[in-house]
C-alpha cells in the first residue's frame, strides 16, 4: 500500500509551486518592514500594494476595499463585531444562519453576551436558506445580515445575490463568509451587491495564516486589532508579507483557471457521488444536489460512525473528514448536519470528501473500489445494521 | 492520537459477531451519542467459553470492545465481573482523554451481559 489520495481540500490545500516561488524572496532579500521609510521597506510596500490589487481584481472590488487579515476566522470576527459595534446607536439585531462556520457563530454568541440579538435562520433539508425567512426576520433594529456563500461541510451554495439585494433595499449591511467559495466560484462583489466578504488563502492553494476582508467603500466598521497604522489604520500589526504575496498570487492563479478547473473537479465529484450512491446502500448525499461547491461531496452512511470510517480510509491512504461527534471533539455531531434535519445517529455516519487540483479519475476509481467494502465491514460489526437485516 | 495497540484492535478486531442462543447478552450506549456496544456470552460451568461483540462507534469504541472480549474470554463469571475500564485502558496502552468514555462503555457492556446471564440463570 503506497497510494495516497488527498480528498480533504475543504480543510486545507497545499501551496501551489508558483505561489511558493513568489513568496520565497520575502523571507530573505525582500525582508523590509513595509512601514519603514527606507528603500528596504518601500520596495516591499510596492509588492503588498500589488497583492492588494490582485485580490481586488479577483473578486471585482477596489484595492482600497481589501484589508489583509490572519485568515478567515479573523475576517469573520472583524466583520461581525466591527459592524455590530459601529452601528450600536442604530440597532442591536443581526441575522445569520444556523450553518455558519464557528468563526462566525462564536462571534455572534459573544455579541449576544454584549446585549445583541441574533437570529439564526434555519435551512431546509438541502442546507438552503429561504430568502423569505431572511425578509421576515428583519426588524427596525437589524444592522447586519451575514450568510455564508457556500457551506464547508455540505457544499450548499446560497442565493447570495438575492439576499444582498434584499439587504440593500432595507439599507442593512450584508456580509458573506466566502472562505470555501473563493477560488471555486466566480464572485463579483459589485455585481452581486456584497458589502463585506471574508476569504482565506489556504483554501485555494495559498499559504495558511493569511486572508482578507473586503469592506465596501463607505461601510462603517469598528477596528478589531488595535495598534499601528498598517492597513490604512484599520488593522494593526506588521504585515505577514510573504503570506500576503502568496495570497495575491494564489487568488490570481485561481481566478485565471477558475472555469476550467471547476468544470474538471465538478466532473470528478459527480462521478464520485454517482458511484457511491450506486455502490453503497443506505446512503444519503448531504447538501444540495445541484447548487453545491464543485469539489464537495458529503455523505451519510447509515448504521456506522464517521471516525471509524475515516480511520479505515486512512489505512488505505485516503484522507477525508467527518462531522461525527468523535471527529469534532464534542458530544454532538456537526451543527450543519443537525440543521439539515438529520437525526443524531445518521449524522454520526458522515463523510466529506472534498476534491481539488491534485485529484484524478484514478483517485475517484480507487475510492469507489476501497470505500464500499469498508462501509460493509463496519456495518457487519454494527448492532444497528443487525436490526435492519433482521427486518425489525 | 491512538496507540499502536488501539489501531491493532481497531483494524483487526477480535471476537466480532453474534452468538446464537447466547447465555447472556448486554447492550449499552445509544445511537444518539454515537456509541452502542453489544456483547454476547456463552457460559459453561460459570466459565465464559465464548464471547462475541458488535459495536457501532468510533475507533476507540471498536478497540475497547475488542480487547474487553479478549480479556474476559476463558475467565469465570466472577473474574470477568471484576473487569474495570482502567484495566481496559491499560491493556490498550492508553486512550486519548476524549475517548475514556469508550472504556467505561466496554466495562458496562461486559457487566450488562453478565447481569443478563445471572437473571436468566437465577444466579
Amino acid at each position: 500500500m503506497s497510494r495516497r489520495v488527498y480528498m480533504d481540500h475543504a480543510a486545507t490545500t497545499y501551496v501551489n509551486k508558483d505561489v511558493l516561488e513568489a513568496m520565497l524572496p520575502f523571507y530573505t532579500e525582500l525582508f523590509g518592514n513595509p512601514s519603514s521609510v527606507h528603500q528596504f521597506g518601500r520596495e516591499v510596500k510596492k509588492h503588498i500594494d500589488k497583492a492588494r490589487e490582485q485580490v481586488a481584481k479577483a473578486i471585482g472590488a477596489l484595492p482600497e476595499e481589501i484589508y489583509f487579515t490572519a485568515g478567515g476566522s479573523e475576517a469573520d470576527n472583524w466583520a461581525i463585531k466591527g459592524i455590530a459595534y459601529a452601528n450600536r446607536n442604530k440597532g442591536n439585531h443581526i441575522i445569520t444562519t444556523q450553518i455558519e462556520h464557528p468563526g462566525l457563530l462564536e462571534s455572534c454568541r459573544f455579541l449576544e453576551k454584549e446585549g445583541f440579538e441574533i437570529t439564526y435562520l434555519p435551512v431546509d433539508q438541502f442546507g438552503m436558506i429561504s430568502v423569505g425567512d431572511v425578509e421576515n426576520a428583519i426588524t427596525e433594529k437589524t444592522v447586519l445580515i451575514s450568510v455564508m456563500y457556500a457551506n464547508n461541510e455540505i457544499g450548499t451554495v446560497q442565493p447570495i445575490q438575492e439576499v444582498a439585494k434584499l439587504a440593500k433595499d432595507k439599507k442593512i449591511v450584508f456580509h458573506t463568509d466566502a472562505v470555501q467559495a473563493v477560488g471555486s466560484i466566480d464572485i463579483n462583489v459589485k455585481e452581486q451587491g456584497i458589502d463585506l466578504l471574508s476569504l482565506s488563502a489556504h483554501k485555494f492553494y495559498g499559504p495558511k495564516g493569511v486572508g482578507a476582508l473586503y469592506v465596501r467603500k463607505g461601510v462603517k466598521l469598528t477596528n478589531l486589532i488595535h495598534g499601528g497604522h498598517q492597513e490604512r489604520s484599520r488593522r494593526a500589526g506588521t504585515e505577514n508579507v510573504a503570506g500576503i504575496i502568496g495570497l495575491g498570487k494564489a487568488i490570481e492563479l485561481a481566478a485565471s483557471r477558475l472555469e476550467e478547473n471547476s468544470k474538471r473537479i465538478k466532473g470528478l465529484s459527480d462521478k464520485l457521488i454517482t458511484g457511491v450512491m450506486e455502490k453503497v446502500p443506505y446512503t444519503r448525499l448531504n447538501g444540495h444536489p445541484d447548487n453545491r461547491l464543485p469539489g464537495n461531496t458529503s455523505f451519510c452512511f447509515e448504521f456506522i460512525e464517521g471516525e471509524s470510517l475515516l480511520l479505515n480510509l486512512d489505512i488505505k491512504g485516503i484522507a477525508g473528514s467527518s462531522g461525527s461527534a468523535c471527529s469534532s471533539g464534542s458530544l454532538d455531531p456537526s451543527h450543519v448536519l443537525l440543521a439539515i434535519g438529520l437525526p443524531h445517529e445518521i449524522a454520526h455516519g458522515s463523510l466529506r470528501l472534498s476534491l481539488g487540483d491534485i485529484n484524478t479519475e484514478e483517485d475517484v476509481d480507487y475510492v469507489l473500489e476501497v470505500l464500499p467494502p469498508i462501509v460493509d465491514r463496519l456495518r457487519q460489526m454494527s448492532p444497528l445494521f443487525e436490526k435492519v437485516k433482521g427486518g425489525k | 492520537m491512538y496507540s499502536e495497540k488501539v489501531m491493532d484492535h481497531f483494524s483487526n478486531p477480535r471476537n466480532v459477531g453474534e452468538i446464537e442462543n447466547a447465555d447472556g447478552v448486554g447492550e449499552v450506549g445509544n445511537a444518539h451519542c454515537g456509541d452502542i456496544m453489544k456483547i454476547y456470552l456463552k457460559v459453561e460451568d460459570d466459565k465464559i467459553v465464548d464471547v462475541k461483540f458488535k459495536t457501532f462507534g468510533c475507533g476507540a469504541a471498536i478497540a475497547t470492545s475488542s480487547i474487553a472480549t479478549e480479556m474476559i474470554k476463558g475467565k469465570t463469571i466472577e473474574e470477568a465481573e471484576k473487569l474495570t475500564n482502567k484495566a481496559v485502558v491499560e491493556s490498550l496502552d492508553g486512550l486519548p482523554a476524549a475517548k475514556m468514555h469508550c472504556s467505561v462503555l466496554a466495562e458496562e457492556a461486559v457487566k450488562a451481559a453478565i447481569e443478563d446471564y445471572r437473571n436468566k440463570n437465577n444466579k
